[in-house]
């Protein structure tokens, strides 16, 4: 069970990300939403490489005399995915700023486009 | 001819390396005028559309194209699978069709881009993230790795949204662009986590690695389901249909023609997915009727929502949710018949109806969003009560506007009318109601484009278009010429393109063991 938790806390983060982007009328929140699925995904990237029980973080200067070290692919994946999220996070924060200045709002409900 | 074989060897990375390379040097040929740069972004368009048919002509006169990067000479992968954490880049004929779609459709817009752009700001950027736009197509199509499925979908994502809100001094473009971006972007991460739950059982990230040892156990279904719902997000099949008039509306014309392309590459990644990660190992039923059900809602309730728009381009979008609809139609119908008998006598039929209309919706409907563009252009309103008139001035505008919607609708003798009709005999075999829909939803796209043409083409002059309302200039013509072209020769010789792409590439969507044999080596 307690080799489980990092999962679900993983899943746990997905769901409340989707929650916020599915209910919130707030176009941060709705952003914080997608981050939150974001970090979610990485999270459970990262636990994979550690399905093996006492394996380390795969880092050379820290490599034990024995034992195992963790497969760096999920690393690398993890690597690149927050690379894209940075790239995606700062073009929708950059949308929502430009949608406040044209609207004057940041709810979607409320916001009417002027012409 | 040493030459020659290299590049056919290298294509399938030459054909994403050069327009990847080209889309960072243009700011720089950019610095140089609007001439030169303009040259230059065209000629790498031209470049690599002539490298994809160069390749696609190979691959389906002698089969499949594995790539693998970082091997020290040659291919290494298919007689020795030894090593698997390797990028592979795998180009079956589904692929090079794919690919032929989204290059000749870049080539169009780009060239079309040339008059149709011209903002004071940004035009280097504007075609920087076109030519990403490009490469994320490619990447998708060509990919044989999970994962870097996933960083190219992301790429293609982040280049069109950006793109989607390129005047952004519009009203509408930042709530298009936004909406497209966090539909996109929770899209991409549902097939992330996908990712992670297949490598979490198979410890692989190559297709057909997964392929090959999948189980289908319950968390294989878990990332089906994500996979198949988050890519039918992206190529905007009702219910998940939201975005797209929102975005395709608010994206200047070129780019809405590359979207529609860009959703039809997710397409693919549905297609790949089901048919060649998953295949007879998942129950093809249970997901191929999902995917009819999908189709057929679609095509429905976009042409429905077409019907009362007043927005020219908005009406186009909801029509392009439609016909995307008549895509997963036919290849759902092969994907429920497949491994039984009924594939032979009808699925294969309608998978081809399927991918031919691919190409069909990719040529009419980037020919209907340009006309668009043309009227847009000229009057600057997208509102169709505001037009009128227009065929007296804008002569070429309108007849590519009549073949456009003619194709669209299924008439003979255009390129529509050839993949619904394989699409209806084969569903009809399937199921005699859907092919009904299917008729019907013909009708009611005609009867909306009836009422386009005439509020936008026929009546008297108008006179606040007096003098304004003028032929467009050469480049868009040349873009649309182009396209139009395309429609009239595949309306006319279906059997050339039925014999030569369609049927190498559903036979490749459907033979899931070549795939799987080039990587695994005949296992």
């Amino acid at each position: 069970m307690i080799a489980n938790i990092p999962y679900i806390a993983a899943m746990a983060m997905v769901v409340i990300g989707i929650y916020a982007c599915v209910f919130r009328r707030n176009l941060i929140k709705v952003i914080l939403g997608v981050a939150l699925i974001e970090s979610g995904a990485n999270m459970f990237l990262i636990t994979l490489g550690y399905r093996g029980l006492g394996s380390i973080a795969p880092i050379y200067t820290n490599a034990p005399a024995t034992g195992n070290m963790t497969l760096p692919i999920p690393q690398a994946l993890t690597l690149t995915s927050i690379v894209i999220g940075v790239a995606v996070l700062a073009l929708m924060i950059s949308f929502a700023v430009s949608y406040y200045k044209k609207t004057g709002t940041l709810d979607t409900r409320k916001g009417v486009l002027k012409e | 001819m040493m030459f020659m074989d290299w590049i056919l060897h290298n294509a399938p990375v030459l054909i994403l390396a050069l327009p990847l390379l080209a889309a960072f040097a243009t700011p720089l040929v950019g610095k140089l005028g609007k001439w030169p740069r303009n040259v230059f972004v065209v000629s790498v368009a031209v470049i690599v559309e002539a490298l994809v048919i160069y390749l696609a002509s190979d691959v389906i006169a002698n089969g499949m194209h594995t790539y693998v990067f970082g091997a020290a000479s040659g291919i290494l992968l298919p007689s020795g699978y030894s090593v698997p954490v390797r990028i592979i880049f795998q180009v079956d004929a589904m692929s090079v069709f794919m690919a032929i779609i989204s290059a000749t459709v870049t080539l169009a817009g780009i060239v079309y881009s040339w008059a149709f752009v011209t903002d004071k700001q940004g035009q280097s950027k504007y075609y920087t993230l076109l030519l990403m736009m490009a490469v994320g197509m490619f990447g998708m199509e060509f990919t044989g790795d999970l994962f870097n499925m996933f960083v190219f979908l992301e790429i293609l994502s982040i280049a069109s949204c950006a793109l989607v809100a390129f005047r952004i001094s519009f009203s509408e473009s930042s709530e298009g662009a936004l909406k497209y971006m966090v539909v996109s972007a929770v899209g991409a991460l549902f097939v992330l986590i996908a990712i992670a739950l297949l490598y979490g059982q198979y410890n692989v990230l190559n297709l057909a690695a997964v392929g090959s040892a999948i189980q289908f156990t319950a968390l294989d279904k878990i990332a089906l389901v994500l996979l198949v719902s988050a890519f039918a997000m992206k190529c905007g099949a009702v219910p998940m249909h939201m975005w797209t008039p929102d975005a395709y509306s608010a994206a200047p014309a070129p780019i809405t023609m590359v979207l529609v392309s860009a959703s039809q590459a997710s397409m693919y990644a549905l297609f790949r997915i089901a048919f060649t990660l998953y295949g007879v190992s998942m129950n093809t039923g249970a997901v191929g009727w999902f995917i009819i059900i999908l189709g057929v809602l679609s095509m429905f309730i976009g042409v429905t929502m077409a019907l009362p728009q007043k927005d020219i381009k908005r009406l186009m979008a909801y029509h392009a949710i439609s016909q995307s609809g008549y895509m997963l139609l036919g290849v759902g119908v092969g994907l429920a018949t497949l491994g039984s008998s009924a594939f032979n006598e009808y699925g294969l039929t309608a998978m081809k109806g399927g991918i031919f209309h691919i190409i069909n919706h990719a040529m009419y409907k980037g020919l209907l969003f340009l006309t668009a563009g043309a009227i847009y252009y000229r009057l600057n309103t997208r509102n169709l009560n505001k037009m009128g008139g227009l065929g007296h001035t804008m002569k070429w505008t309108a007849a590519f506007f009549i073949i456009g919607a003619l194709a669209i609708a299924g008439i003979p003798p255009f390129n529509g009318f050839a993949s619904k009709v394989l699409i209806y005999e084969s569903v009809f075999r399937f199921s005699p109601l859907l092919s009904i829909i299917a008729m019907l939803v013909s009708v009611l796209t005609l009867a909306s484009f009836v009422k386009v043409f005439h509020s936008a083409f026929m009546g008297p002059r108008l006179p606040e278009y007096e003098g304004v309302a003028k032929e467009v200039p050469w480049p868009m013509f040349v873009a649309m010429a182009l396209l139009a072209a395309i429609v009239v020769a595949m309306g006319l010789f279906p059997n050339l393109i039925v014999d030569n792409l369609v049927t190498p590439a559903a036979q490749a969507l459907a033979g899931r063991a070549d795939y799987l044999n080039a990587v695994m080596g005949g296992a």
